[in-house]
């Protein structure tokens, strides 16, 4: 049956496309929904927000992770919170120097429709050093022996199963299991919508008393509000810019859709407005 | 313990009238002026429709709390069999006023009671109104972990051979941070010398609904208990219920007599129906859900004990007489052991990390789990801890540990709090006979009370609390720079 699926935005503003609805199911912490549409795809859609579109969902896998793997070409134990879609995981495994990929994901329901409905994104669950934890991200992170040299932080938004993940404490127990050149990289949300921005200010503001370097970088993805993505890069010692690995990374050859180099340079720099947001002008 | 009701638990008479009240669409010319909420449109908007429009007056369809024969007399009678009781008094002026009310109905001024000295401001309060005299038992202290016990039987019995005239003993069930006495033996004690035993419950709600929680008072034979079903039961913040046992049947009216001089005459339908709705809830969930709180509470001592320097203590610290017993559902944090105060951890949680916790001593914190918490909410607890333990803590224990101020009772509280009074600065007042209340809230239990020496040993306390952030409260000077001491030219 064909249909229309909105989000909101605010209370004013909706997001709308035409839909065919092919699975629908409750889980444990969250609605989980997959769309077909004309313009993109297949979409993964939870408590009624866009997780992924087939179209667009390059864009933020490959920000994500290229972004600081570019930097810290040395990486060798990735922790990825989150991100049971496996479109993270799926840009890690092209980097062969990576030696265990763990995941924690709160929801075992969302790794498991995402293989179903998405094998593009999700093909890569099978990959011999990656290892999946059906568990609550803080838990994992307070209780963790391990340390690790790249946390990623794919999370859903700071309210429902994702809230714990926007807090001081986890961002507090993340850097402590990180090594000393460690980096971890959070989806900052949208600077844009104002209930949006008080976020993004919020986690900032949380981020920048605990790490050294703390740099927000955007990208455009055209099925989030407003469009406009940022996220965030935490480092104990390597500045994105300064300690860049053009001539390593580029010796990798991957092939991207979004990701390059300058692109990599550009997206540190940031709107008067969002740098007004962060207390940055 | 789990009982069986003698009523059908499943009604809740009160909150049945207000909703017929509601659909009758009644017009109103009697106060509240707000009339349902119209004449106040932003507090409607702020409350809610359906909140003001039960915000209403006694009338015969509700019934009237100081005078109660139609669904306010059912709904306390199914509380008083949820409760197990003979009795139930509803109160609207929180647990305070139930603490006074089992007070001043049992001790007449000039007559002696029996109570611990880490009671609750409030029964000393009660103290200053029925001009009754205390008889001070030492709780007993855990210097290890800095906190007040609750009574041993020899303490308790020395008080009772050493006051043949006293009417009352007040006991706390459980204290703040979770600890039992031996209620039951107390409770034979007292009644072979003819004492009634009021019970302070107000952290104690669950133990009526919870298979192994501590003993409740009415299911130890105590005469009066005075229950926050607002602080772990889930009811509306002011709202308790009064209850009483076998030995007051005669004294019912006098009771209502009692509560009636300081209770309000508009008592409020919302914390009233929440009574009532709190009541039937826990009466028919309660057991399920005190066991869910019980895991929470025992999962996350584990994990704190686990990541170190913290001591969430339990059920290992009983001793069989002043901790007889232990509320698990009291998270109490043992903070000093890793070279921080219990306050400074307290207002880290809060600032730093929007998690508020129900108070912080100088060596403790306490977390309150009740029918509300979450499992996000106990990791988000459990992962600050982890991160303060990390940026604050020190190996060394440098702190100051002794928590108890035995008491130098010069007069009694009532005396002394109408006496001829000045206030001089604190330094001065060493030797003086103190007039008013100094407590660090919370917890709210006295440092000095009316009637007692200031000695060394207390200004010494209260510049370390100050020091540490502690709020200090009670004293009219509200910096507690200066004290009102008696004056005795």
């Amino acid at each position: 049956m064909t249909t229309w699926f909105s989000e909101s935005y605010t209370s004013d503003v909706n997001f709308t496309f035409k839909v065919q609805q092919i699975y629908s199911a409750k889980s444990k912490f969250q609605k989980i929904e997959v769309f077909e549409t004309k313009d993109f795809g297949r979409v993964l859609v939870m408590d009624d927000r866009i997780m992924l579109t087939e179209k667009d969902e390059q864009i933020y896998h490959e920000m994500i992770v290229h972004v600081p793997l570019a930097v810290h070409t040395n990486a060798q134990d990735v922790l990825i919170i989150g991100g049971g879609d496996g479109g993270a995981l799926r840009e890690l495994t092209r980097y062969k120097t990576l030696a265990t990929i763990d995941m924690v994901e709160i929801d075992s329901m969302v790794p498991d429709v995402a293989q179903e409905y998405f094998p593009k994104v999700a093909g890569n669950f099978l990959d011999s050093r990656f290892n999946l934890m059906i568990a609550d991200g803080l838990k994992y992170v307070r209780s963790t022996q391990k340390k690790y040299d790249l946390i990623l932080v794919d999370s859903t938004d700071p309210f429902g199963p994702g809230e714990s993940l926007f807090t001081r404490e986890f961002y507090g127990n993340c850097y402590d299991i990180l090594r000393e050149d460690g980096v971890l990289v959070n989806q900052h949300e949208s600077p844009y919508y104002k209930s949006d921005a008080r976020e993004v200010k919020s986690i900032y503001e949380k981020t920048i008393s605990i790490f050294p370097i703390d740099k927000l970088y955007q990208a455009h993805i055209p099925t989030y509000p407003s469009g406009h993505w940022l996220f965030g890069f935490l480092s104990k010692k390597y500045d994105p810019l300064r300690d860049l690995q053009v001539e390593q990374w580029s010796a990798l050859d991957l092939e991207t859709f979004y990701y390059n180099l300058d692109l990599h340079r550009g997206s540190f720099a940031l709107p008067n407005y969002v740098l007004k947001l962060i207390d940055k002008i | 313990m789990t009982r069986k009701f003698k009523l059908d638990q499943d009604q809740a008479p009160l909150y049945e009238a207000l909703k017929q009240y509601r659909k009758k669409r009644m017009v109103s010319f009697d106060v509240p002026g707000h009339k349902q909420g119209r004449g106040n449109p932003e507090l409607t908007e702020f409350l809610g429709r359906d909140a003001m429009s039960v915000d209403v007056n006694s009338m015969s369809m509700l019934d009237n709390l100081i005078h109660p024969v139609g669904v306010i007399k059912e709904a306390q009678k199914l509380a008083a069999d949820a409760f197990g009781a003979d009795s139930a008094f509803f109160m609207t002026n929180g647990t305070t006023s139930a603490v006074q009310a089992m007070v001043l109905s049992t001790v007449n001024p000039g007559e002696k009671i029996i109570m611990p000295r880490n009671v609750h401001r409030s029964a000393i309060y009660a103290l200053i109104l029925s001009r009754a005299i205390p008889v001070y038992v030492d709780p007993g202290v855990d210097e290890n972990l800095g906190i007040p016990l609750g009574m041993s039987l020899e303490h308790v019995n020395k008080a009772i051979e050493e006051n043949p005239d006293a009417k009352a003993i007040l006991v706390n069930n459980p204290t703040y941070y979770g600890i039992c006495p031996n209620l039951k033996a107390i409770v034979e004690m007292a009644h072979q010398a003819e004492l009634k035993v009021l019970v302070d419950e107000a952290h104690g709600t669950h133990f009526y609904f919870e298979q192994k929680a501590p003993l409740s008072a009415m299911d130890a034979g105590a005469d009066m208990a005075a229950i926050s079903t607002h602080k772990t039961g889930g009811s509306l913040t002011q709202s308790s219920i009064l209850l009483t046992g076998p030995n007051m049947a005669d004294d019912l009216g006098y009771i209502r007599q009692i509560i009636n001089l300081t209770l309000t005459t508009s008592s409020s339908y919302l914390l009233l129906s929440s009574l009532d709705i709190t009541r039937r809830y826990l009466a028919l969930q309660g057991e399920k859900i005190y066991q869910r709180v019980l895991e929470y509470a025992n999962y996350a001592r584990r994990e704190i004990n686990h990541i170190g320097g913290f001591y969430a203590f339990g059920n290992s610290e009983i001793n069989g007489d002043s901790f007889y017993d232990f509320d698990q559902t009291k998270l109490s944090i043992h903070t000093r052991s890793m070279g921080l105060a219990g306050i400074e951890v307290y207002d880290i949680l809060r600032d730093e990390y929007q998690i508020q916790v129900e108070f912080g001593d100088l060596s403790n914190i306490l977390a309150i789990l009740s029918i509300g918490d979450r499992p996000v909410a106990i990791e988000r607890l459990l992962a600050a801890l982890a991160d303060i333990k990390r940026r604050f803590g020190k190996t060394e224990d440098h702190l100051s540990v002794n928590e108890y101020i035995k008491p130098k009772v010069v007069m009694s509280p009532g005396q002394a709090f109408y006496a001829k009074a000045k206030q001089i600065p604190l330094d001065q007042t060493l030797g003086k006979v103190c007039t008013e209340f100094v407590m660090c809230y919370p917890p709210g239990i006295p440092i000095l009370a009316p009637g007692e020496e200031v000695t060394s040993q207390v200004l010494e306390y209260i510049h370390y609390a100050k020091a540490k952030g502690s709020s200090m409260t009670g004293a009219e000077d509200l910096a507690i720079e200066k004290l009102n001491v008696l004056d005795q030219e």
